[in-house]
């Protein structure tokens, strides 16, 4: 009748990380902050497009039938010197006067075309000004020239081709609005996945603790197979969140074609935005498995947990707030080599286009290399001090117990 | 099925001394009751016997080998502080736990729905733990500790909080278990209730074993005493040799044999109690007096402190 079967350490961490995801994924605050963080890339996204396609709108220009031959110069005039203009054929000059008034024109032009009128509603805008000023000018240049017996085709496609000779001296300006947005984005993104889960995983040892069931637990698996499901399944649907978010404000970005003019490649820092989170979640959910477990409370999570809070503060604070402005500041660069660090501001340097592959890889390293020292830490520090209620253990207590 | 055996352990939360020496065995078959006060090392006994604590010394076999954690996985256990998730439901957490112990999936959820029938809590299984009543809290909490079969149960207070039927339900599901053969070793304060249920019980007094034995066994005292409700004792007793009045109450004399011989009423020698008794007057009753487990309990466990060296008078399994 004994239906035992011998459970590996495999299947005792898989049922863990089972029993972690489904928890999870039936947690409605889960499931809506999923939601609300795809929501807010998109949306991004949508406004920043809607943003910068609004910036400067062209001057709508009327021309009625008699000065229609003034059309082609003025936007060309108009281009030349940097103001959009959109001519407007009118049918005559009371319709377009009427269209000048209700503001639908910024001006109009009457009279001939060899001697036109810019009617406006009270002033003409200084771009504009500047417009028929220069056509103005233009057409007085072409007269005397023509009265001087020169060609004014020849001499105006002179003046237009005439240009100053430029060397520059200084570095051309690198920045990049999409590098930059990438960048803060990122890195905003990772502190707030690898903090939410990071937390959850403190709360769900400190659960297990106040409800006494790890007595339960810990009498069919080790110590250490417990903290490992709990870490894979916390963090796979953790990853999964991500890759959700990122391909969401990826798919945006792409669809409206926000990095059409930037020479960001997405993917790659996509992927290596999921990489880092990756890293970090383990390192960071590793320390606040192990110093969860310092307390039975859940109201006690936060101040037990508050030092690695704080590790992970000063390297998010750096990488949004210097680094997308100066990527190549000496904090920015020696910090994102450092482990527990380097999962919040590499990330950050890959997006901004500041890092070497080489640099990412060598950051990489030095992170996983700590993560075994990080497990046996945490391991010490859990199993040590898991069983023990009450009163939160110290720290030192749990690091010398055998 | 194997016994379950308690070797010597101690066990020091700092200066604590909570084991010193603790030694019983729970065999095939039998309910073994684990009394003592608050503090005794009960609970310490038991988290080593399941591996969640590490005794300083000493050792646990399970069928002559040391207990490892496959032999672990076999117990069911029900820890004094109850422990569920509070917020899975109640089929799932079984399953789940079940799981643990290595149970197939289907093989989880056939005992699922088969303990929670047995125990009452079937209408429950969509639930959350935490919206139960204690008893039926209870009641999942040794469904938890029955779903993989155990070959060995160690229940830690299964009776406290329960009502008179939750009892009833707990008391035969520990019966059938031991009829299977699966040894039952249980804590509890309700003497009355060990008294009933337990084929032997041990007391456990300030981390060591002070008695274990069967019921009976504990009850006999060092002299018979025989209680008789007649006349007077003083009117009597001189005519009995090697008898003394141990109370004189009115009508009730409870008298004790001094001599040497058997402690279990069978000897014969009460019989010149008796006649001297009815030489003297009418006898309305005529009865061996034995210590209940309560009284015995109390005996042992106000005994004033001994002085170093109390666990030469630990009992050894079988004294």
């Amino acid at each position: 009748m004994s239906t035992g079967t011998t459970l590996t350490s495999w299947g005792a961490i898989r049922l863990v990380a089972g029993r972690e995801i489904m928890t999870r994924l039936h947690s409605k605050s889960f499931v809506w902050l999923t939601v609300i963080l795809v929501a807010a890339v998109v949306l991004g996204g949508v406004v920043l497009n809607a943003a910068s396609s609004s910036g400067p709108t062209a001057e709508r220009v009327g021309v009625t039938p008699q000065t229609a031959a003034l059309a082609e110069p003025i936007t060309a005039t108009g281009s030349t010197l940097g103001t959009e203009v959109e001519t407007v054929d009118v049918a005559d000059d009371a319709a377009g006067e009427a269209q000048v008034r209700d503001g639908d024109l910024a001006a109009l032009v009457t009279g001939t075309a060899d001697d036109p009128t810019v009617v406006v509603d009270t002033e003409l805008s200084p771009g504009l000004t500047a417009v028929f000023t220069t056509l103005a000018q233009q057409t007085a240049l072409s007269d005397a020239v023509a009265d001087l017996g020169g060609d004014p085709a020849q001499v105006a496609g002179d003046i237009a081709t005439a240009e100053p000779t430029v060397r520059t001296i200084g570095e051309p300006s690198e920045f990049d609005p999409a590098r930059y947005i990438t960048g803060l984005v990122t890195g905003i993104l990772l502190f707030m996945a690898i903090m939410i889960s990071g937390q959850l995983i403190a709360q769900g040892v400190v659960e297990e603790k106040t409800s006494r069931v790890v007595e339960l637990l810990l009498s069919t698996v080790r110590p250490w197979q417990l903290m490992a499901g709990k870490v894979l399944g916390i963090g796979l649907v953790g990853l999964g969140q991500v890759a959700l978010v990122v391909v969401a404000g990826v798919g945006t970005a792409l669809g409206l074609g926000l990095v059409d003019t930037s020479t960001i490649d997405l993917g790659t820092a996509a992927v290596w935005a999921l990489v880092w989170f990756v890293v970090g979640f383990v390192s960071y959910a590793l320390l606040m498995a192990g110093l969860g477990a310092l307390v039975s409370r859940q109201e006690d999570v936060g101040a037990v947990t508050t030092p690695v809070t704080f590790l992970m503060v000063v390297p998010y604070i750096v990488g949004v707030s210097v680094a997308p402005w100066a990527p190549d500041n000496p904090l920015v660069v020696w910090l994102s080599y450092v482990p527990l660090c380097s999962p919040l501001l590499m990330p950050v340097r890959i997006a901004l286009g500041s890092a070497e592959t080489w640099e990412a890889l060598l950051a990489l390293g030095l992170s996983v290399a700590v993560v075994p020292v990080l497990v046996w830490l945490a391991a010490k520090i859990y199993s040590n001090a898991v069983l023990r209620t009450g009163a939160r253990v110290r720290l030192k207590d749990a690091l010398r117990a055998a | 099925m194997a016994t379950l055996e308690i070797d010597s352990l101690t066990k020091s939360y700092g200066d604590v001394r909570a084991l010193r020496g603790t030694s019983f065995d729970v065999r095939a078959g039998e309910i073994f009751g684990f009394v003592g006060s608050n503090g005794a090392g009960k609970t310490t006994t038991m988290r080593i016997v399941l591996g969640v604590l590490a005794e300083d010394a000493g050792e646990v076999r399970w069928d002559g080998r040391p207990i490892d954690l496959a032999a672990r996985r076999r117990i069911g256990y029900m820890p004094e502080e109850r422990g569920l998730y509070p917020r899975m439901k109640v089929g799932e957490q079984l399953v789940y736990l079940a799981r643990l112990h290595g149970l197939s999936a289907a093989d989880a959820k056939d005992a699922m729905e088969r303990w929670t029938a047995t125990l009452g809590v079937d209408a429950r299984r969509g639930d959350e733990v935490q919206k139960l009543s204690l008893g039926n809290q209870q009641r999942v909490q040794l469904a938890a500790a029955l779903t993989h079969d155990p070959e060995l149960l160690v229940l830690d207070e299964p009776f406290s909080g329960l009502d008179p039927v939750a009892v009833d339900v707990m008391s035969g599901v520990l019966r059938d278990r031991a009829d299977e053969g699966v040894p039952v070793v249980f804590s509890s304060h309700q003497l009355d209730l060990v008294e009933r249920l337990c084929d032997r019980v041990g007391i456990i007094k300030d981390g060591a074993m002070v008695e274990v034995g069967t019921i009976d066994e504990l009850r006999r005292t060092e002299h018979e005493r025989w209680v008789v409700d007649g006349p007077p004792g003083a009117t009597w007793i001189g005519a009995v040799p090697d008898a003394r009045a141990v109370s004189l109450e009115g009508s009730r004399t409870v008298v004790e044999l001094t001599s040497a011989g058997g402690v279990d009423g069978t000897s014969g020698r009460e019989q010149a109690v008796l006649r001297a008794a009815l030489a003297a007057g009418p006898v309305h009753e005529f009865a061996l007096v034995r210590p209940s487990l309560t009284e015995l309990y109390r005996d042992v466990v106000s005994a004033e402190e001994k002085p170093a060296g109390e666990a030469a008078e630990t009992v050894e399994v079988g004294a």
